[in-house]
């Protein structure tokens, strides 16, 4: 099968912010980040090992330079504990989506195939449609989604990319 | 006034206005209103001064001034919505100077928040990019921890504002905590204090063979308190020191080793200097646009040194050749055992020949100017006054000409640019310095914005002085539409002024009025010996421009030291 080209911008950067819980922590790392006008292409929120801290996990595209007075400007934010960029080699990425896709019966051999391939899965199943869960890193699922395109993708829903640093080295 | 001496409960508001008195608070700027009312009531039993003002940014200002001319935080108490959105500008030019600043916004009920409740503003939300940090209180036995934490907070590291919003209901309610020594919970802030020795050492070598050094001192020399180890650095490696604007004080500028302040409009000595050092060290200046308007042309082949307590500081506009993060006045007194002196006498000759072959002048001949007032004060004051002024051309001049030998006696709004900022942070100078004198030096512009607060100046009956540079125009602007608009003048008249003399005798402050260049001297010393508040008005003539100038987007290489014969281009930087 021939590879779909790779439409995604190359810039792309993943940054990992432990923060404090608490009201408006989200807005003060948004601001940062929209005050230099750098896009966020996704922003995970979640409970950390410690209830008093939340991890956020932003992937955002822009020139480097300006990432990094980003992630300085929000080091200095009084609720943010720590803010890193990770590179891909140091840490396990992952992501999870669910794709609606629309199929006819003599479709369904093909495209369990296909799921195969990509480590994906049928979680329904209805005469129309089905819903396929993927997890794997977010490159995984953008091939998949370009794949399933031809059977017509009626919804698709991301969780956006969550990354842990590989080995003792803490996020 | 009636007071009541039973023993009331303990609610919000009495905790809070205990805390800050535990906090040394000696002064409030505030201005009531509903959402606020417990937080007054409660002040009615303290031994905390309320300074009522006549506005909300009025308050903020005198806020400002106190802190930067005690180095205390200086707090703020207003009421929700419009009283909390008035104080918006303050905040901002307080962020974008690092000064600490505590401002309490009352708040409408926790319940009826986000429900467009009469009043109601989400001042934290609005407020959130221009302050160090802020919170709304949702617990009022958080209060006393909460007010530590900001005191903490707005006077450590780079300072800043820091705002707490106070629902009414949670400053009315009672407490019931713990009132003393609260423990702080703030794991994401960490306050630098030395840097590594490996880091100043690597600074040091830096210099090693320099014949042309030159030290940048800026506001966060004077935050940092660092002049005595700065001029110990700068005496023992024999090296000229400039000042940015809010640097000015930090290192004495009558000094030989001064160059005065340097950038857009600073003297043609220290820009030259610039050009030609080979090695500079920032000390607390964050190498802005208006020092540096051509970051590609900055100080080419001098190698570039940064010391910043702020770590994003580093690398923002210039990168540096070498850095430490802290304090100044830690790393600077480290760095002075591990440098050597520099061989820099055909330097500093060279720099006193440029002093002398550029001075900073002017001249009588179209009649009174701003400069030779402002010169004049700084003789008669002998240097020593507390000076705060706005912006615009007559702060430039009073820049250049009201030299400042000591820190905390220079207050003006830099970053920000507010107009209107000069007089009421002379009188918050003034309440925290009451016995030295304070001068603002405003326009007629900035002036206008604020002049309200002569109402506050006389009911405190403060000795502030007023020196009101009055030109008709909104100078600087007008400059600009002179030198790069084809002199198309555009929203810069203010022909029409009010007779300033009456208006200050209208508040029942005395004035004086200027308009020769012979009353000068005699009309400032009997403005200055006055006892009480004093505007001095003085009318100067209308088209001066300030220069030296470096035009926005330009480098120090491009700058015009007196008025150019041929047009110029349209300047690329910001403004």
């Amino acid at each position: 099968m021939k590879k779909p080209p790779d439409t995604r911008p190359k810039d792309i950067h993943t940054i990992s912010v432990l923060v404090a819980n608490k009201p408006g922590v989200l807005v003060r790392v948004a601001l940062v980040f929209a005050r230099r006008a750098y896009n966020i292409d996704s922003l995970v929120v979640s409970p950390s090992v410690d209830p008093r801290f939340s991890r956020m996990t932003i992937t955002a595209q822009g020139d480097p330079a300006t990432l990094d007075q980003i992630i300085k400007q929000a080091g200095k934010l009084i609720d943010v504990i720590h803010v890193g960029e990770h590179r891909h080699e140091e840490s396990i990425e992952k992501e999870l989506a669910l794709f609606k896709v629309k199929y006819k019966p003599t479709e369904k051999a093909g495209i369990t195939q296909l799921l195969k391939r990509f480590h994906a899965h049928i979680i329904e199943s209805t005469p129309a449609t089905l819903i396929i869960e993927q997890t794997g890193p977010t490159e995984e699922l953008d091939q998949l989604e370009n794949t399933l395109k031809k059977y017509g993708i009626l919804e698709m829903v991301r969780t956006g990319k969550v990354l842990i640093t590989r080995g003792k080295e803490p996020t | 006034m009636t007071k009541t001496t039973e023993k009331k409960p303990m609610t919000g508001a009495r905790a809070l206005i205990r805390s800050l008195e535990n906090h040394g608070v000696e002064y409030i700027f505030g201005l009531s209103g509903g959402a606020a009312m417990p937080i007054f009531d409660a002040l009615v039993d303290s031994k905390i001064k309320l300074i009522l003002v006549r506005h909300e940014q009025g308050a903020t200002h005198m806020a400002d001034g106190y802190a930067r001319a005690t180095g205390k935080p200086g707090v703020v108490l207003v009421t929700s919505g419009p009283g909390a959105t008035n104080t918006v500008t303050g905040i901002m030019t307080a962020h974008m100077d690092s000064v600490p600043m505590i401002v309490l916004t009352g708040q409408t009920i926790t319940s009826m928040l986000g429900k467009d409740a009469f009043q109601e503003a989400d001042i934290a939300g609005i407020t959130m990019p221009v302050v160090k940090h802020s919170c709304l209180i949702k617990n009022t036995n958080d209060i006393p921890r909460i007010v530590k934490e900001a005191f903490y907070i707005s006077n450590t590291g780079r300072p800043g504002p820091v705002l707490l919003d106070l629902p009414k209901d949670v400053t009315s309610g009672p407490f019931t905590g713990p009132m003393l020594d609260p423990e702080m919970d703030l794991p994401g802030y960490k306050v630098p204090t030395i840097c590594d020795k490996s880091d100043i050492i690597k600074m040091a070598k830096m210099f090693k063979g320099s014949r042309k050094p030159l030290l940048l001192i800026g506001h966060g020399a004077v935050i940092a308190h660092a002049s005595k180890a700065i001029r110990d650095l700068a005496e023992k490696l024999r090296a000229p020191a400039t000042n940015t604007l809010l640097g000015k004080g930090a290192f004495p500028e009558t000094d030989r080793l001064s160059l005065g302040m340097l950038g857009m409009h600073g003297t043609a000595y220290a820009n030259k200097a610039l050009t030609m050092c080979d090695v500079i060290l920032s000390i607390g200046s964050r190498w802005d646009d208006r020092i540096n308007g051509n970051n590609q042309e900055f100080c080419l082949g001098a190698k570039k040194l940064h010391i910043d307590v702020d770590p994003a500081e580093i690398g923002k506009i210039v990168v540096p050749d070498a850095y430490c993060v802290g304090d100044a006045r830690l790393i600077v007194e480290e760095l002075v055992k591990h440098v050597e002196p520099l061989e820099t006498e055909e330097w500093l000759r060279e720099l006193d020949y440029l002093k002398k072959q550029y001075p900073l002048k002017y001249s009588h001949e179209n009649g009174l100017t701003a400069q030779y007032v402002l010169h004049e004060l700084y003789k008669v004051t002998e240097g020593k006054a507390v000076v705060t002024t706005d912006v615009g051309q007559h702060q430039m001049w009073a820049a250049q000409f009201y030299l400042t030998d000591y820190c905390d006696n220079w207050i003006t709004s830099g970053g920000a640019g507010t107009m209107g900022f000069g007089f009421p942070a002379a009188i918050g100078a003034q309440f925290g310095r009451p016995k030295d004198l304070v001068v603002a030096i405003v326009g007629d512009g900035g002036f206008q914005m604020t002049l309200y607060e002569l109402s506050t100046v006389f009911n405190h009956k403060l000795p502030v002085k007023v020196l009101i540079i009055d030109n008709k125009y909104l100078g600087m602007v007008r400059q600009w539409q002179e030198l790069f608009f084809d002199n198309r003048l555009s929203g810069v008249d203010l022909e029409g002024n009010p007779d300033f003399v009456k208006l200050a005798e209208a508040y029942r402050i005395k004035g004086v009025h200027i308009h020769k260049v012979e009353h000068v001297r005699e009309r400032l010393m009997e403005a200055i010996h006055y006892q009480g508040p004093c505007v001095i008005h003085a009318e100067v003539i209308k088209e001066d421009n300030v220069f030296p100038m470096i035009p926005a987007g330009k480098s120090a290489y491009h700058m015009i030291i007196e008025r150019p014969k041929t047009k110029l281009e349209k300047p690329t930087g910001s403004t």
